[in-house]
């Protein structure tokens, strides 16, 4: 099935790594390292969600933060109108909150997947810089509608008292949810392997690489596109209501372009368009974070300083780094 | 050689283009039959590549019709007139790069067997997408390339690929522009012997600057200059009529 080149051994080892850290954290009883792993797991997600617009269609999406936000919410508003036992609207009919992460997240996908429908349909008619600064823009609208929004928290945000459910999960364990966020993740690569080896992802790959020849066999690159970015907006909302369990609290700065950038370094670093490039990328931040944020607050200038790094010697990102250049079949 | 009785492929009436005050294509009345090689030639910047570019529909026409299998094109984009069947080599390739040469004949046998829409099966075990792309291949004889980055290939082998490319699309007629640039005088000759055979498939509206194999191929030419279609006949005649000497093939020609 699958064959065994560097590149797969170094996943392999990747998604190991992430999975036995865990266990260890909680063998040497230091329990905050679980929910380090949890964060990198979850910051992985909305990177293989923005991997699938960015590297395989080749779309600079900077306005991702839209999609993880709209996720957080997602599981924010529904989680808290379930245990303020309030109705979230009773007119034509009454809808009340949930506080099942199954449910939650299919109103996540759902709902990015349509904030993504529509924001596409704008965006993907311009190309380059003028795409990313549109999914920008429309990024920031919602991040200032979330602030000045009061129902919801505004600027305050919106805390979740306690977890959300998982049918025969204890959801508080931070092992087990830990394990939940990282087979999501697991799932989410899985999907977008499929769609790159599959018919959708041949034309997504060859928007990328030459709009005209796509057309020219009669495909239309912006349908393909399109398809793209929404399936992209679910996998990276999906990430926002983990992570708004993951704090139990959500705000608006899920919204804000440091997150959209965040996304775009997680997938940059570990290597644009590699299955598990967000994985290495996420790992990375958390790791730097974690390191050198305790040293300053300036941490982030060390992990500018690696981001020039690839970006100038290692375009493949980390994973390309050490397993050299792709080969299409 | 154009029967009245005949409905062409392709016909073209009273097209025009302006970008600016420069009108690219004035007036351009052509047609295309069934089985048969039309060569528009022209010098540089008589308006073949608009031409071109207005069949295929990269621009819009201002006024005029493009009447393709008795179909209006007007409106229709790029990929709709890929669908009806124009199949279309680029004057520079136009290629996927980071594919290999067949993994591109494989998007166009993806695209005219059914919708790119499938987001499970892997391409790479498509034995039928695989096999009709492998196919296309050998006929242009780049079998032996298969597996090779487009970015890799000679400039002559694009080319072969490009059309490749487009015999995949079992297209109802064939819009080639300039595909002998850059071939060499031997990939030439095995290029003229190829769309000798090839315009019983499908015809041909050909662009070229290589005269011996315009002379070689057409059924009928057309020359193209200032965006006009000056004169539209045979080989004999277009070598004969002293307009197009004095315009286009000058005297040191026949």
């Amino acid at each position: 099935m699958v064959k065994l080149t560097k590149e797969n051994s170094l996943n392999a080892l990747v998604a190991m790594t992430l999975l036995v850290v865990p266990f260890i954290a909680l063998a040497i009883d230091e329990p905050f390292y679980i929910t380090l792993a949890t964060r990198v797991a979850i910051f992985a997600l909305a990177g293989v969600g923005l991997n699938l617009a960015l590297g395989l269609g080749g779309l600079v999406s900077f306005g991702h933060a839209a999609f993880f936000g709209l996720g957080g919410y997602a599981a924010g508003i529904l989680a808290s109108h379930a245990l303020n036992y309030e109705p979230i609207f009773t007119v034509p009919f009454e809808v009340n909150g949930t506080t099942e992460m199954l449910i939650i997240w299919l109103v996540a996908i759902l709902v990015s997947g349509l904030a993504a429908l529509f924001i596409g349909l704008f965006s993907l008619r311009t190309t380059g810089v003028y795409f990313i600064m549109i999914t920008l823009a429309f990024a920031q609208m919602i991040y200032y509608f979330a602030i000045s929004w009061p129902a919801y928290g505004g600027e305050d945000g919106l805390s979740i008292y306690v977890r959300n459910k998982f049918p025969g999960v204890n959801t508080l364990d931070p092992l087990s949810f830990f394990l939940i966020a990282f087979c999501v993740l697991m799932l989410a690569v899985l999907l977008v392997f499929v769609l790159k080896n599959s018919r959708f992802g041949a034309a997504l790959q060859a928007a990328r690489q030459n709009d005209e020849r796509l057309s020219a066999v009669g495909i239309h690159p912006f349908n393909i596109r399109l398809t793209a970015f929404v399936v992209s907006a679910m996998i990276t909302g999906l990430a926002g209501a983990l992570y708004a369990d993951l704090n139990r609290f959500v705000s608006p700065n899920m919204f804000s372009w440091h997150t959209s950038g965040e996304i775009m370094i997680f997938v940059i670093l570990g290597g644009v368009g590699r299955m598990f490039g967000p994985i290495v990328g996420a790992a990375l931040f958390i790791l730097f974070e974690f390191v050198f944020g305790g040293l300053t607050e300036h941490w982030m200038l060390f992990l500018g300083l690696v981001l020039l790094v690839v970006v100038l010697f290692a375009r493949g990102g980390l994973i390309g780094f050490i397993t050299g250049k792709v080969r299409h079949e | 050689m154009s029967d009245e009785n005949r409905v062409p492929v392709l016909r073209i009436t009273n097209l025009y283009k302006s970008f600016g005050a420069l009108k690219a294509t004035d007036g351009v009345s052509l047609d295309l039959y069934e089985g048969e090689i039309h060569a528009l030639i022209g010098p540089n910047g008589a308006g073949k590549s608009t031409l071109i570019k207005q069949i295929s529909g990269d621009y819009p026409s201002d006024k005029g019709s493009i009447e393709f299998l008795g179909k209006d094109l007007a409106g229709l984009g790029v990929a709709d007139r890929a669908q009806a069947g124009l199949g279309r080599t680029f004057q520079i390739s136009s290629l996927a790069l980071e594919f290999s040469a067949l993994r591109n004949v494989m998007l166009a046998v993806q695209a005219k067997s059914g919708s790119s829409f499938r987001f499970f099966k892997p391409v790479m075990k498509d034995q039928a997408l695989i096999d009709g792309a492998m196919a296309k291949l050998e006929q242009v004889g780049l079998e032996s390339r298969a597996d090779i980055p487009a970015a890799e290939l000679s400039h002559g082998e694009r080319r072969q690929l490009e059309i490749a490319i487009a015999l995949a699309l079992k297209p109802k007629a064939f819009l080639l522009d300039e595909p002998m640039a850059g071939m060499g005088p031997e990939g030439s000759v095995k290029l003229t012997r190829f769309l000798d055979k090839l315009r019983h498939k499908a015809p041909i509206l050909l662009v070229e600057h290589d005269m011996d194999a315009v002379f070689a191929l057409a059924d009928r030419i057309s020359v193209l200059v200032y965006g006009q279609v000056v004169a539209t006949g045979s080989v004999e005649e277009i070598r004969n009529n002293p307009v197009v000497r004095e315009a286009y093939l000058g005297t040191e020609v026949v």
